[in-house]
């Protein structure tokens, strides 16, 4: 590190650690190979800690915090891996499974989700929690995409991405809690919308709730590794 | 050692559980070695037996029929293992849950039949309102999830419950495996 780096120091599961000031606890965890688990966090983008999996604890204070907007302090001791922690995870990912149809076997992102191989990794056999089977549409009116809301988690890797790189602030949240549903423009069908048809929030979307029609039938991978590098070039223009 | 008794049962679901299980192909005569399947739709008995060591549940409840077989199952049984994701998540059964069991009648068997339209109501179970995993109703014991959890799958699992060695299932398999 040049000098005038403000250098903090802290612990992380007991491992001493630096990072600089105004990083985040992410950031310097997966720095040291220390693996938080996240949702709604994609490099590239803006955080928003919407879906809590990120949750640490901190010595000094009885409250959670979420490792991707929680920016580090010196002296500061994170704990990321706590049987309280690995409760909270496991029962947010079912929440998330409750919330909504995820029907994996179906899903067009079968053995491409996050959401699925977070399940996995955090060892969901099953969902403890009663399923709530909301009746939700799928919008196919788009040309080339279709957005399913049964497969969607509400993360806003979609909305972010399409205002913060594509400037185009098609996806948007509408309503509150529960209720909750991304929208295109003023709700409108996205093929009626401004969308600009470039394809970058099927590529960050965790799930199955995006995804490109010429994909159906066939393994659907998502490639969001192009953000960073995308922003890097933007900085070096 | 007497044989462990092992019972396979299938509520709503595909069959392809039980075909993933017949999968495990030449291993199933070591598997025979050390288990009896006492019931299973490829063994010809009527009534579940009194005691059961190991019953492998397929698909969801969707039924009063299937609610009454899961019960009188888990009455009898030792070790209930939920195999596969009908009857760990409800899965594809499930998806009639936010539309309900009438207006799946009514498509299948009235809209779209041209000759004497009628909702079958004789013989056939009544259909429950919400279409749910097995747990929803009794206790299980191991959850084996996966559409179908492969051969491997079953026969890692089995042997492990047959032998009591340790079973990690989700280095096994997940939701949609």
């Amino acid at each position: 590190m040049s000098p005038g780096v403000d250098v903090k120091t802290l612990v992380i599961d007991g491992k001493d650690v630096t990072g600089r000031s105004g990083q985040t606890i992410l950031e310097i965890a997966r720095e040291n190979g220390i693996d938080i688990p996240t949702l709604c966090h994609l490099d590239g983008l803006g955080d928003v800690g919407a879906c809590r999996l990120c949750l640490v604890e901190i010595k000094g204070s009885n409250k959670l915090q979420p490792a991707c907007v929680t920016t580090v302090f010196e002296s500061m001791e994170v704990s990321t891996q706590s049987d309280r922690l690995l409760k909270h995870r496991r029962t947010i990912l079912e929440l998330l499974f409750t919330e909504r149809n995820h029907i994996c076997s179906v899903c067009v992102a079968n053995g491409n989700c996050e959401l699925q191989s977070l399940g996995q990794s955090q060892g969901l056999t099953h969902v403890r929690l009663p399923y709530r089977n909301p009746d939700l549409h799928v919008d196919a009116s788009h040309e080339r995409f279709t957005i399913d809301h049964n497969r969607c988690i509400l993360c806003t890797r979609c909305v972010r991405v399409c205002a913060e790189i594509e400037g185009a602030h098609v996806w948007d949240v509408m309503g509150r809690g529960i209720d909750s549903m991304i929208i295109s423009d003023l709700n409108d069908p996205w093929g009626e919308s401004s969308c600009t048809r470039c394809g970058k929030c099927v590529q960050v979307c965790p799930t199955g709730a995006l995804f490109d029609k010429s994909k159906v039938g066939e393994a659907h991978p998502k490639y969001p590794d192009f953000l960073p590098y995308l922003n890097l070039m933007r900085e070096a223009k | 050692m007497s044989k462990l008794t092992l019972a396979t049962v299938w509520l709503d679901g595909c069959s392809g559980c039980h075909m993933s299980f017949l999968d495990m192909d030449e291993r199933l005569l070591a598997l025979a070695e050390l288990v009896d399947i006492v019931y299973s739709p490829i063994v010809d008995r009527k009534d579940f037996p009194n005691h059961v060591d190991i019953a492998l549940v397929e698909g969801a409840v969707a039924s009063v029929d299937d609610e009454k077989k899961i019960r009188k199952i888990r009455a009898h049984t030792t070790t209930l293992v939920a195999m596969g994701d009908c009857a760990v998540a409800g899965n594809v059964p499930s998806m009639r849950n936010p539309i309900g069991p009438q207006a799946i009648l009514d498509r299948a068997y009235i809209q779209n039949v041209s000759t004497q339209p009628q909702i079958p109501c004789v013989v056939v179970p009544r259909l429950l309102p919400i279409v749910r995993p097995i747990h929803e109703f009794v206790k299980v014991d191991v959850f084996l999830p996966g559409c179908p959890p492969s051969a491997d799958t079953f026969h890692t699992a089995l042997t492990a419950l047959v032998t009591g060695a340790p079973l990690d299932v989700p280095a096994l398999t997940r939701f949609g495996a």
